[in-house]
């Protein structure tokens, strides 16, 4: 059984339905992947999965479903949500931040220790662990982002345009931590991303999304080989 | 020279009690954008619930403490059933609803209690301190040192422990509060108890020193709002030291001015607020929004 199993799953703000019927599912300790032109409901995808935006159908994790639960319920069993635009609390510290995305977590003793993990993963971050967090640079707040995700020690964890306002460098320094958290520690990642290419190299799976509907799912490897997809998301001929 | 220490002190006092009510303001407008005008009502109900308290037989101490609970629970009632519906709608609404609310604790603390003056027994002692020669009211230092402990206790609410933690994070940042699991309704509830209770404080220290009546609180409202826009109305720091500057402000004015007098102190504020909106409309301590993009 996959740790996520979507079925018929309609999502949208108000009246207006932007995903419809969709159907995905992901494996536990996977990475997962969702392509798809500007609009064709990649983002409200991930906001219907942690409850953010009105969703009907089908959505079980881990067997239990959560569709129409509250974002506080949902994260609650595991599942972290690193939202477009980064989500830090600006005015509060790069500290505060990540102890925050451990709010819902008991274990003071283990959130202590993952602290010291993201600290390693990011040193920038222990520089800068007493700033407020909107005084980062981009690079940083993406970084933060990403780092208190990881402070909830997600089962899931949604990623919605991890590489947005990021240097190549910088893009590439995240997907190798992204890339140990999922192979050292078995975190299942659902990664919502412009660009292709990278994520592509670095998925297991991946689905193609138009206009709110899954229109192609299959191996990366089978997805960046596939004539239209080539054409219309990798910028090849 | 004497005579001056006791009005600096005198104006620290009262400045305290405008600091006090300040803060609410602050608490409520730090969470949610709002500006309740009902704050100075609501501090007012809360001190007639202590007298009424007192009244039916209980010590002046339970009596206050009683009150405090109360209004602490009251405060939060109100969140849920008066402001909530209308969260998210515009600034006017919002605005509206907390002006009827005004009126709405304004008569119904005078359908319950009428509309005379009633004298509030002092829960701090009478007398004078003695200090280097310069004679002061245990009153007014009464009045500065409860401040002073209510700031220290907020500070560390809000800095040591998780529930602090979760209200700021929720004033910064609602949706992303929700996404680490906060419940944004109940920090936002918190607040307003937070804040009414605080405001219950502000009713007591003062009350004694004006007569109680549904009105009382109304004058001490616009000098909160004065220390509130000087500090800066997102600055609970900025709320305790510009109800000091006004407190002071108000004080001295009235004794070195000769045409301001007792009857005029009530310019003081409003020239302070319209000062601090053409000059530096953030206050002291204000903070105009910083962030990188």
């Amino acid at each position: 059984m996959s740790l996520l199993e979507v079925e018929g799953l309609d999502a949208g703000y108000g009246p207006v339905t932007v995903v419809r019927d969709a159907a995905f599912s992901v494996d536990e300790g996977k990475v997962m992947t969702i392509l798809g032109a500007n609009g064709a409901g990649k983002t409200t995808t991930l906001r219907a999965l942690s409850g953010v935006v009105r969703a009907s159908g089908s959505i079980r994790f881990d067997g239990q479903d959560i569709a129409g639960s509250s974002p506080e319920a949902i994260v609650r069993l595991g599942i972290a949500h690193v939202p477009e635009g980064r989500g830090n609390f600006a005015s509060l510290t790069v500290e505060e931040n990540l102890r925050l995305g451990a709010y819902v977590r008991k274990d003071a003793k283990a959130v202590r220790e993952d602290m010291e993990r993201c600290y390693e993963h990011f040193p920038r971050l222990r520089e800068r662990s007493e700033q407020a967090a909107g005084n980062l640079s981009g690079g940083e707040q993406q970084m933060l982002s990403i780092a208190r995700g990881l402070m909830l020690r997600p089962r899931l964890i949604l990623l919605d345009e991890p590489s947005h306002g990021l240097s190549p460098l910088i893009t590439r320094e995240v997907f190798k931590i992204l890339e140990t958290v999922a192979r050292e520690e078995g975190t299942t990642l659902l990664i919502v991303e412009q660009n292709a290419n990278l994520v592509l190299g670095f998925a297991d799976h991946a689905y193609v999304l138009e206009t709110g509907r899954v229109v192609l799912d299959g191996s990366a490897e089978e997805i960046a080989n596939d004539e239209g997809v080539r054409r219309s998301y990798l910028g090849m001929a | 020279m004497e005579r001056f220490i006791q009005l600096l002190i005198d104006g620290v006092a009262i400045g305290s009690v405008y600091g006090a009510l300040a803060l609410s303001l602050v608490l409520i407008f730090r969470s949610t954008g709002i500006v309740n005008f009902a704050q100075g009502e609501m501090a007012m109900f809360s001190t007639f619930i202590a007298w009424a308290l007192a009244e039916a037989g209980l010590t002046l101490g339970l009596a206050l403490l009683g009150a405090l609970a109360i209004s602490f629970a009251g405060g939060m009632l109100i969140q849920r059933l008066v402001i909530r519906p209308v969260e998210g709608e515009d600034p006017l609404t919002i605005l509206i609803v907390t002006l009827g609310l005004f009126i709405l604790v304004n008569s119904l603390a005078g359908w319950i209690w009428g509309f005379n003056n009633r004298a509030f027994p002092q829960a701090l002692p009478g007398g004078n301190a003695d200090i280097g020669g310069v004679s002061l009211a245990y009153e007014s230092l009464g009045i500065v040192a409860v401040l002073l402990v209510v700031v220290g206790l907020l500070f560390a609410l809000f800095e040591r422990t998780k529930i602090g933690l979760a209200m700021r994070a929720a004033a910064a940042n609602p949706a992303s509060s929700r996404l680490v699991g906060i419940s944004v309704g109940r920090t936002l509830m918190l607040g307003w108890g937070l804040a009414a209770l605080i405001g219950a404080i502000a009713g007591a220290l003062v009350a004694p020193q004006l007569f109680l009546d549904v009105n009382f609180m109304g004058g001490v409202l616009v000098y909160s709002f004065a220390a509130a826009t000087l500090g800066g109305f997102d600055s609970p720091k900025g709320a305790v030291i510009g109800g000091w500057i006004i407190g002071v402000a108000e004080t001295l004015a009235g004794d070195y001015i000769g045409f301001i007098g007792s009857d005029l102190t009530i310019l003081v504020p409003l020239v302070i607020i319209l000062g601090v909106l053409l000059v530096r409309p953030n206050g002291l301590f204000g903070s105009p929004e910083v962030v990188r993009a």
